[in-house]
């Protein structure tokens, strides 16, 4: 038994070993930017279940709206938009994967709120996407506003924000409404697919894509009223604000290239002859601005050169070239009298 | 007193042939007016649910297409889904150009599947061992890469088929090992060995697999500084090999305590060391008593691989639900009761192949002793 024991021994030695050589080599990260460069691949946390935004394609390339965030923001430091790796996580995954620093940039649709901005160990960067609730119902209700909604029933997912929505808006137009309860939005979708309710509600960008998943999509439409304001932000981690700028102002990069007409296909052609100067800033001719943030002078151009402009990104994965074919809404640019404004390259 | 019989038994009719169809189908069918009754609402039951399967699956499916408006009718079965994306079923998100990697590997696993399944003589033995040392190698330095001029390929690139099944053999192979030594040390007289042993199973056996999960993956790097530099792959292996061992332990403790007392006893009388005693004369044993048990457990391990899913890994259900995420896949229901069908369908193949292959292995054990 001398011998057994001795092995058991000579184990544990061996696993306190592993275990001390990797708090000894542990180091306090702060410096992110230094971290993907090392690592050399950008690590995003991307949303699980919604149509459009991250999904293998055919050939197993993640692709989506999220997707191309993630891709933006690693041609522009790392030069290379294919060195992502991205992760599906729910919500409270997400926030502590983001608080452990195992991700290097969360595009999870989440609402950029107070309570989750606040002391919770993240930062949001910018809105990429002004979404807002919305209401879905059976054209066979002959309803064509949701003022018309008056003691109808909703199917709802507990605990999300649409419960709190609805009801104020009810209140405020002075109307009764009855709702079911569900444990997730699937799940209420689902039942109000087996019509045990009139009504189904989430984020307008998301109903698009659930119309599609009905058992019959031409039966159902959206309505027009919008009920609440949900700004969608990409976050990273809270206290490096070199990081912070690094993606804010890539992300930046993209809405002002669509303001200024530069796309993936011209971007070439406007390094050379363009003479505007915010263009030129942009892409890196004049002005050093990607070193002030630690990149090459190339990291818009590389972006903008790998995903394209805000537009290009919107249409590829959620819009006409793709099936879910959905309208921008308020996403287009303020010239055009919507939401998205990059503050200028100056 | 009368103590014969002074009349024959009446003549009975001659039995029937039971093996002949009818003889079988009288015997085991319809032997009384009620199991007969039984019969026919059961083969009823069997032909109304066949036809609209059949019908579902076969007359109004739809083979070929690639978007969800190639599936259009919701009474057929939607297999252009599985047919456009089966590379991803396969492969994950392995690269597309180092699919002959991944299929290498395939080959190699054939290749040791058919070297249990079929004997060849003498070579028997090393073709065994050879291919059990080959796989797991050739396996890490084909899919992993990064030697040999071969790309490196992140374990978090893997997925579908593929990641199922490198998570699966990994929790079968590690905590076989694993598992029996701690049933020994459980079973050990030395009281700080059973002690510690017994704590452990009693730890992974008491936590849900599903908190391990999540521990493992989300939770360990805010408890070690350093624990994120483990790659989250490797924490979810070393998460499943720990659970399932502890299970492992308990099947063979089970069969250790199958082994009568009159054995060790005899050993101990013959001067055998503790190691040989057991291997020789107890385990082999025990592990053969343990069997439907161990596979039981390893049905069990190849089934639960799909709760990776929870932690964002696509394995072959994870990567089944993302594609339906795709925007060209966007589509009613009966998209993914079809690709869940399949999915069904290929774990009942594999466990159902584990469950026939211990079916033999016990056999076989049978014999020899």
């Amino acid at each position: 038994m001398n011998l057994n024991k001795l092995r058991s021994s000579k184990l544990m030695v061996g696993l306190f070993t592993v275990m001390s050589l990797h708090l000894v080599t542990g180091d306090a990260d702060a410096d992110r930017l230094a971290d993907v460069k090392k690592a050399g691949v950008l690590h995003c946390g991307v949303v699980p279940g919604v149509p459009g935004y991250a999904f293998p394609n055919k050939e197993g390339k993640m692709v989506g709206f999220d997707v191309d965030l993630c891709r933006a923001v690693a041609a522009a430091v790392l030069g290379d938009p294919n060195k992502i790796k991205t992760t599906k996580m729910k919500l409270p995954v997400a926030f502590n994967a983001m608080k452990a620093g195992t991700v290097d940039l969360v595009t999870h649709r989440f609402t950029w709120t107070f309570g989750r901005d606040v002391g919770q160990g993240l930062d949001f960067t910018r809105v990429m996407v002004f979404d807002g609730q919305g209401f879905m119902v059976r054209k066979s209700l002959g309803v064509k506003s949701a003022k018309q909604l008056d003691g109808a029933t909703f199917c709802l997912s507990g605990g999300a924000t649409t419960q709190g929505n609805v009801s104020d808006f009810f209140r405020k137009n002075g109307m009764k409404f009855k709702q079911v309860t569900f444990g997730s939005m699937g799940e209420a979708q689902k039942a109000y697919d087996a019509k045990r309710c009139d009504v189904y509600a989430t984020d307008k960008f998301g109903l698009g894509a659930r119309r599609l998943s009905m058992t019959n999509p031409d039966e159902h439409m959206i309505l027009p009223e919008t009920m609440s304001n949900e700004p969608i932000s990409p976050m990273v981690g809270h206290g490096d604000q070199v990081w912070k700028d690094i993606v804010v102002w890539t992300f930046n990069s993209l809405i002002a290239a669509e303001e200024f007409g530069i796309t993936s296909k011209n971007v070439d052609d406007m390094r050379k002859n363009a003479k505007n100067p915010f263009i030129q800033r942009i892409l890196g001719v004049t002005g050093k601005f990607g070193g002030k943030i630690g990149l090459g002078k190339d990291w818009a151009y590389n972006a903008i050169k790998s995903v394209g402009n805000y537009g290009e990104i919107w249409e590829r994965n959620l819009g006409k070239d793709s099936r879910l074919n959905m309208g921008r809404g308020k996403n287009i640019l303020y010239t055009q009298g919507g939401l998205l404004i990059s503050p200028p390259f100056r | 007193m009368q103590t014969t019989a002074n009349q024959f038994k009446n003549p009975e009719p001659a039995p029937f042939k039971s093996g002949s169809f009818w003889g079988w189908l009288k015997i085991n069918l319809f032997s009384s007016w009620f199991n007969t009754l039984i019969t026919i609402c059961l083969l009823y039951l069997l032909y109304a649910f066949s036809t609209s399967f059949i019908n579902w699956a076969f007359i109004n499916a739809v083979w070929f297409g690639d978007t969800a408006k190639a599936c259009p009718n919701s009474n057929g079965a939607c297999w252009a889904f599985v047919t456009d994306r089966w590379r991803l079923f396969v492969y994950g998100l392995y690269p597309k150009e180092d699919y002959w990697r991944v299929n290498i590997v395939y080959a190699l696993a054939a290749l040791t599947i058919i070297s249990f399944l079929f004997s060849f003589g003498r070579l028997k033995k090393i073709f065994r061992i050879s291919m059990v040392t080959i796989l797991p190698i050739a396996g890490y330095i084909l899919l992993v890469g990064g030697y040999f001029g071969l790309e490196y390929v992140a374990p978090e690139n893997f997925g579908g088929l593929l990641l199922t099944l490198v998570i699966a053999s990994i929790s079968i192979l590690g905590s076989i090992p694993l598992g029996l030594m701690l049933a020994l040390g459980r079973t050990s007289n030395l009281a700080v060995i059973s002690k510690v042993c017994t704590y452990f199973i009693e730890f992974w056996r008491g936590v849900p697999h599903i908190v391990i999960i999540v521990m493992f993956v989300a939770l360990l790097p805010i408890f070690i500084p350093d624990g994120s530099k483990i790659d989250v792959v490797v924490r979810a292996f070393i998460a499943f090999a720990a659970f399932n061992s502890a299970y492992m332990a308990e099947v063979f403790r089970g069969g250790l305590q199958s082994i009568p007392n009159g054995q060790f006893e005899a050993s101990r009388a013959l001067g055998l060391s503790y190691w040989k005693m057991m291997g020789y004369i107890i385990l082999p044993q025990a592990i053969r008593n343990s069997i439907p048990a161990m596979v039981n457990t390893c049905i069990g391990i190849f089934k639960e691989t799909t709760i990776v899913m929870l932690i964002g890994f696509s394995d072959l259900l994870g990567i089944i639900q993302i594609s339906l995420e795709s925007s060209d896949w966007v589509g009613p229901p009966h998209i993914f009761s079809s690709a869940y069908t399949f999915a069904a369908l290929v774990y009942f193949i594999f466990t159902f192949g584990i469950s026939k292959y211990s079916e033999r292995l016990e056999n076989r054990s049978n014999v020899d002793s």
